[in-house]
């Protein structure tokens, strides 16, 4: 076919690393069509962004590539291979027949330009001729175009004067503003919000319905694809495992591999049964009782300071799980420090194992400690890269249990990672050497090594994929019945938090707007954000996802009037 | 997966220092550390091996066949020739060696210890006590370096003395100047390990400070020392050879030292006497850049930005097992391995 903006065939992509060649892309083929929303999906390490930064040239000089990657022009009047071209070439062809979305707009951006600047530096790249004056004004039309408001001002505006959402906005509008054919997004929501997910995904299928522009769209999020792809491309280990369009993959993916991506997604209301669970005592003293708590971060000099929590009040009975969700800036990662004591309170109450937290002393803290544990969000960063894991999981009895010898921290280390499904081998390696689901087992089990009463965890999952963070949940839950402990659940994702909470508590600008259980709380929301958080979140199946679509203009649109 | 292979433990011989940088160089920058390690190596095995290797002792005028005779040119008894005052040169180049390597270990290893500690306490605590120390080494940096030595030289022992003082006071003069640098790279890395989850980890475990400044932070810290201290110890070298030059190095009968050679072999560059000069000036220039260059490698191996590799063929090396989901048809519970090789994709 011809018409194709894109074609790639049997695309190799090779980087050389201290270990050796290493092999990311194998074989590769795959054609976008005009005006067509391609989906790349695929775990991380499967090669989807290597595929996606190759259509611009944009590999590092580590990298080498064969095969051919065609780029028409949207006119189809000019065609050339990525690969072979010369340089002032690509230059060309970056920007007017294909550009990019990067992930975070935060880095996409230079802060010390205008955005107004940055937009007309790339149309003045490309045309050396164009007057200041012409230059922005395309400009201030562009960012009209992609839903800024009052664009005559803000196009003088720096990066850091924009939200988060409207950064991204900033950066789609550089990417349209040559008119390129195609435009490569990856993971264009990855870093934002759910809510101001949703507000993006309508522009980029604006893009492609006004601009009509082809999308190459790179995610390891389901629902995103659900919600904006034509046609799916699935990779696993640097292949192609299978393409189909978007309506007939979700209905009927052909793949094992598909199968078990697709499988994997969290869908709220699909809570994982334990048997034989204990059920949360509510009668007894609560574990965690937050009344009318604030948390403040000191400003700068003469500054007031910034609320992050603000008069918030709860509690956590023995053996229940409480699911604390929230976009991020919204504070439940603060209450979580709050409770292992890293943050200080500032004001109100929050009585932690009988402890008062406002105005504690580490000293007298310290016997508590030992009956909390926490998991931390990033695997890569909470193992000292240092220590075996062997030594990482056995700190807490160093600390706490001067009495037990060596023999006896090594036999309940290994009970431990037998706990949380590791090998028994796997004791004596360092953290690098684990993958990310491997080393939040093991953060897991270094959590629950002394048998603590609660256990705080802070996004344990989110930086895992699909297929890893199920079985880390399911491990969850299956603990939590099994011990009985207490657990404060801190997770932006609601299917998540549904999924593992008795009782869920939204949290919105350091206030809690809306808690109950999770039927109470998602079955039938009642406070408008809650609503609009809920109908955001976009679901893994084309069909659904569009009516969950019209459901949330009507939302929004309810709010505007 | 039964046939996990994951990364095989690295001998011992891989992790050490100077070796494993060497093993993973390439092209250029293996080149430049290994002309540096090789002069470096030379320059230490002059220094241990000086009494053996020098002909006549550092002081020494005469032997059996009576005095040497001052400024003789190069002979077959004394091939550098002799000095103004009558010595050797070449035996007073080889004693330089150790003179300098002396100098050289006692500066680095005084200022190592009182850097690292102040700096890890300072960038740990916070604080007034940082704020102050912080203050005192910028205070420190402001000074020229060779003056504050000069001062300190002074103070210690009036300017001169013998060889056990000449070098305590050389090296304590440079260490004033090396601590600031030890405390600066320590406190920094030390304030951004403490914000990794890792040390947040162990707070929340309740571990005592010292542990978690003796366990978890001081050991991620030390990775730039090896690169610090090769750069350092050069500039020891260069420092000493200057107070010396200015006369306040060590007297010639208490050691040998380059710099006092080059003052005395001033007067007879200009009166056509080149020998006296060459040898410690030679001395200097090369152990100064094989320290140098084994310092300025260090660097560019443990940044692998800037480490150079091999380019390898696109259609070769192994598909690295980087999928969570372990190969797809054979159902299985545990992971598979996510291998760091692949970190040129995830740059």
């Amino acid at each position: 076919m011809s018409n194709d903006i894109l074609q790639i065939t049997d695309l190799n992509v090779a980087f050389s690393s201290d270990a050796g060649a290493v092999r990311a892309v194998d074989g590769v083929s795959l054609t976008v069509g005009q005006r067509e929303v391609v989906a790349i999906v695929g775990e991380s390490g499967s090669g989807k962004t290597v595929t996606a930064k190759t259509i611009l040239g944009l590999l590092p000089e580590t990298a080498t590539s064969s095969g051919a990657v065609v780029v028409r022009s949207r006119e189809g009047d000019r065609e050339s291979d990525v690969i072979s071209v010369s340089k002032n070439r690509l230059r060309q062809i970056r920007g007017d027949d294909v550009s990019m979305v990067f992930q975070e707009p935060s880095t996409a951006l230079n802060p010390v330009f205008t955005v107004g600047w940055q937009i007309a530096e790339g149309l003045r790249a490309h045309n050396s001729k164009l007057k200041r004056s012409e230059a922005r004004t395309r400009a201030i039309d562009i960012l009209r175009r992609v839903g800024i408001p009052d664009p005559e001002t803000r196009v003088d505006y720096f990066p850091h004067q924009f939200s988060g959402g409207q950064k991204q906005r900033v950066v789609i509008a550089m990417a349209l503003v040559l008119d390129p054919g195609l435009i490569v997004a990856d993971e264009p929501t990855t870093a934002l919000d759910v809510t101001v997910q949703a507000e993006i995904l309508d522009l980029l299928r604006r893009c492609r319905d006004e601009f009509d522009t082809s999308i190459v769209l790179i995610t390891h999020n389901m629902g995103v694809v659900a919600d904006l792809a034509d046609r799916v491309v699935v990779m696993y280990q640097g292949e192609v495992v299978e393409e189909n369009e978007a309506r007939a993959l979700f209905a009927s993916p052909k793949h094992d591999y598909t199968k078990k991506l697709l499988g994997a997604v969290p869908r709220i209301g699909q809570s994982i049964e334990v048997a034989d669970r204990r059920a949360p005592d509510r009668e007894a003293t609560p574990i965690v009782e937050a009344t009318d708590l604030h948390i403040q971060y000191p400003g700068r000099l003469g500054r007031p300071g910034f609320m992050a929590v603000d008069g918030v009040s709860f509690r956590i009975a023995p053996g229940e799980v409480l699911g604390l969700v929230g976009e991020s800036g919204s504070g439940k990662t603060t209450i979580g420090r709050a409770i292992a004591g890293l943050t200080r309170v500032t004001g109100g109450s929050l009585q932690v194992l009988g402890a008062e937290m406002n105005g504690v002393k580490e000293r007298s803290f310290k016997k508590q400690r030992s009956r909390i544990g926490f998991v931390f969000q990033d695997p890569a960063s909470s193992f000292n890269p240092l220590l075996s894991i062997e030594d990482c999981v056995a700190e807490p009895f160093r600390v706490h249990r001067r009495d037990m010898t060596d023999a006896q921290i090594e036999a309940k280390v290994a009970e431990l990672l037998e706990a949380v499904q590791l090998p028994r081998a796997y004791a004596k390696r360092f953290p690098h050497e684990l993958s990310g689901g491997q080393r939040q087992r093991a953060s897991l089990a270094r959590g629950l090594a002394l048998d603590p009463e609660l256990l705080i965890a802070d996004e344990p999952t989110s930086a895992l994929d699909v297929s890893v963070q199920e079985r880390v949940l399911e491990l969850f839950a299956e603990l939590q019945g099994e011990l009985g402990f207490a657990a404060l659940f801190i997770s932006h994702d609601l299917a998540v938090v549904d999924i593992l909470s008795d009782r869920i508590a939204v949290m919105y600008h350091g206030r809690i707007v809306e808690d109950g259980t999770g039927a109470e709380v998602l079955g039938n929301p009642t406070d408008p954000y809650t609503q609009r958080l809920l109908a955001s979140l976009p679901v893994p199946d084309p069909a659904e996802q569009e009516v969950r679509r019209t459901a949330l203009a009507a939302i929004i649109a309810e709010e505007r009037a | 997966m039964t046939t996990q292979t994951g990364t095989p433990r690295r001998s011992l011989l891989d992790r050490l220092p100077i070796l494993r940088q060497l093993r993973q160089s390439y092209g250029i920058q293996r080149g430049m550390l290994i002309a540096g390690l090789a002069i470096t190596i030379v320059f230490a095995i002059v220094a241990i091996f000086a009494p053996w290797l020098a002909p006549y002792g550092y002081a020494q005028l005469s032997d059996d066949n009576g005095g040497f005779g001052a400024q003789q040119p190069p002979s077959a008894a004394h091939l550098f020739g002799t000095t103004v005052g009558g010595f050797d040169v070449l035996s007073r180049v080889l004693w330089g060696a150790q003179t300098a390597a002396l100098v050289v270990i006692v500066a680095v290893v005084l200022s190592i210890f009182i850097g690292v500690i102040l700096g890890l306490l300072s960038g740990y605590f916070g604080g007034w006590i940082d704020r102050v120390l912080v203050v005192i080494c910028d205070a420190i940096y402001a000074f020229p370096s060779l003056l504050l030595a000069i001062v300190i030289s002074i103070a210690i022992s009036g300017g001169r003395s013998n060889l056990i003082g000449g070098i305590l006071t050389a090296a304590m003069s440079i260490t004033v100047v090396f601590i600031p640098q030890y405390f600066r790279v320590i406190r920094a890395e030390t304030v951004r390990i403490k914000a990794e989850a890792f040390v947040e980890s162990a707070k929340v475990l309740g571990a005592s400070n010292v542990r978690i400044m003796s366990l978890h932070v001081f050991r991620n810290a030390t990775r730039t020392l090896p690169l610090i201290f090769t750069l350092n110890a050069s500039e020891a070298i260069l420092t000493l050879a200057g107070l010396g030059f200015l006369g306040f190095g060590i007297e010639p009968t208490a050691a040998s030292e380059w710099g006092y050679d080059l003052n005395k072999a001033l007067a007879d560059v200009s009166s056509g006497i080149w020998w006296t000069s060459i040898g410690p000036g030679l001395g200097i220039v090369l152990a100064v850049l094989g320290m140098t260059l084994v310092g300025e490698s260090l660097n560019d191996l443990n940044d692998p930005r800037l480490r150079g590799r091999r380019v390898v063929a696109a259609d070769s090396g192994e598909m690295v097992e980087t999928s969570v989901v372990p190969a797809v048809g054979t159902h299985d519970a545990s992971e598979g391995d996510n291998d760091d090789a692949s970190e040129g994709e995830r740059q």
